[in-house]
């Protein structure tokens, strides 16, 4: 069990990430969610980072791998906050994230998980109908 | 070239390598870099730290601040004792691990500084030394 707590919203999950990280946090951070998903048949993930200060290859492979485990499990993840000097870190690294979602903040990141959930259920609704 | 200032960190276990990333931070402050240069380097650290710990056997880091006429610096130097890299441009290569990494660990710490060494002998340790100025 990782010590960042994660919240249920509706269908949502949302964990706020508060600390700087080490390994071994994120590690558990990303089966804990993993487990989560199904555990709580959640739709959308939300991850805040808005509070991390740096996010280096470690933490960008565990965000990837959150969102692909996600997706085999038909939910949706958001990152959101990410502050612009991480961000312009992050892309001379040579990190792109581009299997991530992301979104400024916790309001875009949310109507972002609606959208697509909503699209994905119509979808459902016509095929079945 | 003048070293303002030094300290010597352990590099043993994940823990360490979240000192590091706080203690480069506190002295990239220190010497007055940007927001931007602050997150470059320690994000530069914290990858190189991480080769330390995870391939290294664990070891040491020195942080220095410089001072050269007008220019601040700082400079980090990560010495392990563990088996070595037999091929530094292979390890050097994007998307190249022989752990379960992305690969990017010393390939981006090199483009996230302004200055980028690594000596390494088989068997008896690496020594990566980089630094950014202000």
């Amino acid at each position: 069990m990782s010590e960042i707590p994660i919240l249920k919203i509706g269908d949502c999950l949302l964990v706020s990430i508060q600390v700087d990280m080490h390994d071994r946090l994120a590690m558990a951070l990303q089966d804990d969610l993993t487990q989560r998903i199904v555990a709580d048949r959640a739709r959308g993930v939300m991850i805040d980072i808005s509070a991390l200060e740096i996010v280096d290859s470690f933490i960008g492979r565990m965000l990837n791998n959150i969102a692909a485990m996600s997706r085999v499990l038909d939910a949706v993840t958001v990152v959101v906050g990410m502050r612009p000097a991480v961000a312009i870190t992050l892309v001379e690294l040579g990190l792109a994230l581009t299997g991530v979602r992301t979104a400024l903040n916790v309001d875009k990141g949310l109507a972002m998980i609606r959208s697509i959930i909503d699209k994905s259920e119509s979808a459902d609704a016509h095929r079945d109908g | 070239m003048l070293i303002e200032t030094g300290e010597t960190m352990p590099l043993r276990n994940s823990d360490d390598v979240v000192r590091v990333r706080q203690a480069v931070r506190a002295r990239a402050v220190g010497a007055g870099f940007s927001l931007v240069d602050q997150t470059k380097i320690v994000t530069a650290a914290s990858e190189v730290a991480r080769n330390t710990v995870d391939y290294g056997g664990g070891g040491t880091l020195r942080i220095e601040v410089l001072r050269d006429g007008r220019r601040t610096g700082v400079r980090l130097t990560f010495i392990d004792q563990g088996p070595g890299i037999a091929d530094i441009a292979k390890a050097m290569t994007d998307g190249y691990t022989t752990g379960g990494g992305l690969g990017l660990g010393l390939s981006g710490a090199k483009r996230l500084s302004n200055e980028f060494a690594i000596t390494s002998t088989p068997g008896s340790g690496t020594v990566v030394t980089l630094a950014r100025w202000k």
